[in-house]
């Protein structure tokens, strides 16, 4: 067993971005094994040719008609082939809503449990790992004894642009389509959205914290006096009190406005991942732990019935 | 059709988190416990399905006994039957741990579908269910915002990134790992609660943890601060002009 193995995610063709943070974590993890880092991509043919030019020992495609279209069966039979095969210490995979489909099942095949959502490799090597919704970090150490299986979180690792030529060796594996047993259907979106809030130069941001839909207006004075939109993290969105659309995140929109102003919201990193970009961050939030802070510009600790009533009152009198 | 749900019980989220002296866990002297909150839409969506087709839902936990509130909070929202997994000793198994003590629960029951949450508040792994499916050598989908039976199979809305969903199709019985959102969450009614109180709650041993873990936590600990956050303090009213004062001149917003 040698070698670290990055597994690249894509859909229809389309490499994830985050493949090429995994990618990075990948050489950054075999420069200090002293060990080579190859790549492997999945699909109906000629996979390997979406990873531009990469310095990698070498570059798999893994080709079979019924890796056309994602299903768990057929990936997690096509890797467990791959693995057996090329014998890596590490498995690495960017932490994609398809990988956390399939690589637990991956990890199982081999008595392995999957170090998922990893932000930082230190020597040892030890896997940084976050708990409680970013409240607390872990290290994770691998115990067992046959190849480790890592998935990289969004962000923590920076892609690099890179030159050199990966030799690229086409892997077909044996999968039956009788081993499938899921039926996928066409990706869709819901119906049109109506509100566009990549486009929001100012946008305000209700959490958790609010406590009630009845307090959601005095957010919407604040944005109001900003002239800025509203979102919400995700449990606003659940929980009915402001439509889906306005939600911010791994599963709503992406925003990169020039101010973001986050009320009541912890910073979990499915909410971070859709705003990180914007060019000012002011979180208001009574815990002063709280991982929001870890992006915010401005921060204030403390009860957003107080500070929110008087920041309008203040932007109200400002504008005058 | 017979539906299992796993549901954890896990730090209430406002709760204050303090690590251990050894620095291996978290101070668990004075927290309060509540349900996972998308293992609360996973129970959601099994009464509703039951609602719809008929049938039982059970509800199970492993953990120490404090994790019965949580199974009796489960049937007080209309879940037939609970089973408890005696187990103190969870921090000393990995996720193959965890999924094998749940799989074995299961087995005896043989539901015709289970259902997860997606991810654990505490824990974040975001596999058990995936692992209890591998496990139990049945077919999964995750990340699940609807479930509709068709014919002698399902058929799942799974939520992609940005935006996407698709539908899957899948046969019985089956594993869904679900997302919170696809339905409004109910109250336990007094009735409900009331009525809890005649209900089965069935307590087995978990088996004693077979072989070694494949990872190990080492280590928790507060995360380092990257970045310079300035944090303006004062009153209300002095926060909110400091704040104006950034708006104008810094984010040049107003
Ligand atoms: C696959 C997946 C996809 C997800 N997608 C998204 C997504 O797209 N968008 C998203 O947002 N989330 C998403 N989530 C959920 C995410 O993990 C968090 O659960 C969610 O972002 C938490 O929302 P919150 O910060 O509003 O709530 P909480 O985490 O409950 O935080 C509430 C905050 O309010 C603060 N607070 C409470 N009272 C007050 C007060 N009076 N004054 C000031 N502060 C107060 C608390 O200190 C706390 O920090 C996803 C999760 C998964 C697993
Ligand atoms: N101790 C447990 N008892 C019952 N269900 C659990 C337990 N641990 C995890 N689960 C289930 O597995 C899901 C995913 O947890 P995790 O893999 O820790 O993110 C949870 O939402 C629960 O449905």
């Amino acid at each position: 067993m040698s070698g670290v193995l990055v597994v690249m995610d894509q859909r229809g063709g389309v490499m994830n971005r985050m493949s090429f943070e995994a990618l990075a974590a990948g050489k950054q993890l075999a420069a200090k094994l002293g060990a080579e880092c190859s790549a492997a991509v999945l699909g109906e043919s000629g996979g390997g040719g979406g990873v531009g030019n990469a310095a990698l020992a070498r570059m798999y495609s893994v080709e079979h008609a019924l890796l056309k279209v994602y299903t768990a069966d057929g990936y997690v039979g096509a890797l467990e082939q791959l693995v057996k095969k090329v014998e890596p210490t590490h498995v690495l995979f960017p932490h994609t809503y398809q990988v956390r489909d399939f690589a637990p099942a991956l990890a199982t095949r081999f008595k392995q449990v999957l170090i998922s959502d990893v932000i930082a490799v230190h020597d040892g090597p030890v896997f940084v790992r976050q708990l409680l919704q970013g409240k607390l970090n872990a290290d994770y150490r691998q115990t067992g004894s046959g190849p480790c299986f890592v998935s990289v979180q969004a962000g923590s690792f920076r892609a690099e642009a890179e030159s050199g030529e990966a030799a690229v060796e086409v892997f077909v594996p044996a999968i039956d389509a009788a081993q499938i047993r899921n039926k996928p259907g066409e990706l869709f979106r819901e119906s049109t959205q109506t509100v566009d809030l990549s486009a929001a130069p100012v946008i305000v941001s209700v959490g958790r914290g609010i406590g009630e839909e009845s307090n959601i207006g005095i957010v919407q004075e604040l944005a109001d006096a900003l002239g800025a939109e509203l979102a919400a993290s995700r449990p606003i969105c659940d929980n009915g009190w402001l439509p889906m659309e306005r939600q911010v995140g791994s599963s709503g929109q992406t925003v990169s406005p020039k101010l973001y102003l986050a009320v009541g919201i912890s910073g979990a990193i499915q909410h971070l991942v859709g705003m990180k970009g914007s060019k000012a961050v002011i979180a208001i939030n009574k815990d002063e732990h709280a991982p929001i802070f870890e992006v915010a510009d401005y921060g204030v600790v403390g009860d957003l019935f107080e500070v929110v009533p008087a920041l309008t009152k203040a932007v109200l009198a400002a504008k005058q | 059709m017979k539906i299992l749900v796993a549901v954890k019980q896990v730090p209430e989220r406002d709760a204050q988190i303090r690590v251990t002296a050894d620095g291996k866990w978290i101070d668990e002297g004075d927290l309060s416990y509540t349900i996972n909150e998308p293992d609360a839409y996973a129970l959601e969506e099994a009464l509703q399905l039951k609602e719809k087709n008929g049938g039982e839902v059970v509800v199970v936990c492993a953990g120490p006994e404090r994790v019965t509130s949580t199974l009796r909070e489960a049937l007080a929202k209309g879940a037939d039957r609970a089973i408890h997994i005696e187990a103190d000793d969870l921090g000393e198994r990995d996720t193959l741990g965890v999924a094998q003590i749940l799989a074995d629960a299961v087995k005896a029951e043989a539901p015709d579908l289970i259902l997860t949450g997606l991810q654990s508040d505490d824990l974040g792994l975001g596999q058990t269910g995936v692992v209890m499916a591998e496990l139990l050598g049945i077919p999964h989908a995750t990340i699940i915002m609807q479930v509709e039976v068709v014919g002698a199979g399902l058929k799942v809305k799974r939520e992609l990134e940005d935006g996407w969903f698709q539908h899957v199709e899948m046969p019985l019985p089956a594993l869904l790992t679900i997302q919170s959102g696809g339905n409004k969450l109910r109250y336990a009614t007094l009735m409900g609660i009331k009525k809890a109180k005649t209900k089965e709650t069935k307590t087995v041993t978990a088996a004693a943890a077979s072989g070694a873990k494949a990872i190990a936590l080492e280590r928790v600990y507060l995360p380092e601060k990257q970045k310079k956050t300035e944090m303006l303090t004062g009153t209300a009213t002095e926060i909110a002009a400091k704040l104006v004062e950034k708006l104008k001149f810094e984010v040049r917003v107003i």
